[in-house]
């Protein structure tokens, strides 16, 4: 690594990236801020009320649950998304015409709109019109994500996994082809089983944008909004109110601008929390893994 | 081994599968697709289409969509540039703790910002305009163009930058000239990916429009909640929403692998 020249008037050349970031992020925050430690009566009178918020909303059951629903949801679209990504990644051709083709619809959910995922499965999930729907329900299963919790969360998590698990196969597709052919060839010397190439040399190089998948894939199931609210609108009851959810409907439903304000700023510092947890524990790894190797 | 082809095969298969069901949606009539369960249209009809292409009230949705997306792809783009060059070469009081500011408004839930983006742009006169949603969105991708292009600035030999210096190039000039055509594939992936974030998005761009700057997915979910759901029309207008990224993904095809890594492999 080469030594970086210091240079103080390169802030002249962050400054346009700083003041509409600032604008856009610092103002807005420092409203919900303010929010979160007054009360209001309307008229625009306001009055301080210091932590109550806070202390109510974190001894609140529908937080909790929000809370709860949303971290089982992240961690089972981890769970799946990534053995899954990282498995077809490695079946994938590296040459020829199945190359383009795979990644061409592979990217296609990627730029769908995420409203219309949710009406993209709405309408293959349904039981009248649905292909999925009518499908099992020909099976003879007893399928309706409309009023049965459970199936409203199978089908959450595998609309999940239809729109988001091609971005991690493409990330490590890169990590992949970035691997010089004279690293098989030297392995296949050794007689390394196909188990050991995946573990000593496959996964090693794949850990940089596996990270980068992880993180992303974490973030953005953790934020998730637009397409439960579109296919189940949180329910049936509460059972797929996720935190965002919950928020929007506090904020713009009900109007709510104190709690609301408290439940955004403690939502956004556990996302702070977790992403510097996993950013820091991955990168540990990885440079000591370097150290090792060398 | 032989069976390896399988898997992306179905995986391939498992992606395409809704994506075909809204196709033959969009074009069987309202009362086909209720009263009878065919696996195509059994009288094809364009009627949706036309539906989309004569209402201004729906194709207005996807100009808006179209102007706002392209406004915060220049406004992404433009900014970042510098910015991430900067980071890319030159160490300076703060860089560190200001790129990771930067990622943590990449993290920040949209439905955080809603209420109070609401509010800021109201009380500026920029509620329902474009440039408001642009802007907007600008808030988490200005930090994924300059995570992007640090990438791939950082890949370019800083040989090419003293030369260039000793050549007796100003800054703006060797910036332009020769330092932005050697990263030319990193801007295309990087507009791909502004335009991705922005097109997708739903919740600011709705919060943020009421009329005249109303994005097509918001109309969308207008028709889904009036009464009489026609799901001909809505499928036909899901159909049009992929098309722009089905294009755009075409265009960056022999980029996308590397692109989708961010320029970090």
């Amino acid at each position: 690594m080469i030594e970086k020249q210091v240079n103080q008037k390169a802030w002249f050349m962050v400054l346009p990236v700083f003041l509409v970031v600032a604008f856009s992020a610092i103002i807005p925050l420092m409203t919900v801020v303010n929010y979160s430690v007054q009360d209001t009566f309307g008229n625009n009178q306001f009055f301080w009320v210091g932590m109550d918020w806070f202390r109510d909303l974190l001894h609140s059951e529908r937080f909790h649950d929000a809370f709860f629903r949303q971290v089982s949801f992240s961690a089972i679209i981890l769970c799946i998304e990534i053995p899954l990504g990282i498995v077809i990644a490695l079946a994938m051709p590296r040459k020829g015409w199945g190359v383009p083709v795979c990644l061409i619809t592979m990217a296609l959910p990627l730029l769908i709109p995420w409203n219309v995922v949710g009406t993209i499965w709405q309408i293959f999930a349904r039981v009248d019109i649905g292909l999925l729907g009518h499908t099992l329900a020909a099976l003879g299963v007893d399928y309706n994500y409309t009023q049965d919790p459970v199936a409203a969360w199978i089908t959450i998590i595998i609309m999940d996994i239809w729109h988001w698990t091609s971005l991690v196969v493409l990330l490590c597709y890169a990590g992949l082809c970035s691997i010089p052919d004279a690293y098989y060839q030297a392995a296949k010397i050794d007689g390394a089983s196909r188990l050991s190439v995946f573990r000593y040399i496959q996964l090693p190089k794949m850990q940089r944008v596996l990270l980068i998948a992880i993180l992303l894939r974490f973030m953005d199931s953790f934020m998730i909004y637009t397409e439960p609210f579109v296919i189940t609108g949180g329910g049936p009851g509460n059972s797929t109110t996720f935190m965002s959810i919950d928020l929007v409907k506090m904020a713009i439903g009900q109007f709510d601008l104190g709690p609301a304000a408290a439940m955004s700023l403690i939502y956004f510092l556990v996302i702070l929390l977790l992403c510097w947890v996993f950013f820091t524990v991955m990168s540990n790894i990885g440079e000591e893994r370097s150290k090792g190797g060398a | 081994m032989r069976w390896k082809w399988m898997l992306p095969t179905v995986y391939i298969c498992f992606l395409l599968l809704p994506i075909y069901w809204l196709l033959n949606m969009s074009l069987k009539t309202n009362a086909e697709i209720l009263s009878t369960f065919s696996f195509w249209p059994q009288h094809l009809t364009l009627d949706n289409y036309r539906v989309i292409f004569t209402d201004p009230s729906w194709y207005s949705g996807y100009i808006n969509s179209m102007i706002y997306v392209s406004l915060n792809v220049i406004i992404s783009v433009s900014c970042a540039l510098p910015a991430a060059y900067a980071f890319s070469r030159y160490s300076f009081v703060g860089d560190k703790h200001l790129f990771f500011w930067l990622l943590t408004n990449r993290m920040a839930p949209p439905a955080v910002f809603a209420l109070p983006f609401f509010q800021l742009y109201s009380s500026i006169g920029l509620f329902d305009t474009h440039i408001a949603v642009a802007l907007a969105h600008c808030l988490f991708n200005i930090p994924l163009s300059v995570w992007i292009l640090e990438g791939f600035m950082s890949g370019v030999p800083r040989e090419v930058d003293e030369t260039a210096f000793i050549d007796g190039y100003y800054w703006p000039h060797f910036f332009v000239k020769i330092f932005m055509p050697n990263i030319a594939s990193g801007i295309g992936v990087t507009a791909f990916f502004c335009f991705m974030f922005s097109w997708v998005e739903l919740l600011l761009a709705r919060t943020l429009t009421a009329v005249n700057a109303k994005p097509i997915a918001a109309i969308m979910t207008r028709t889904v909640s009036a009464s009489g759901l026609d799901w001909g029309v809505l499928a036909a207008a899901g159909m049009l929403t992929i098309l722009p990224g089905a294009l755009v993904i075409w265009f960056v095809r022999n980029h996308i692998a590397k692109g989708f890594a961010l320029g970090r492999v």
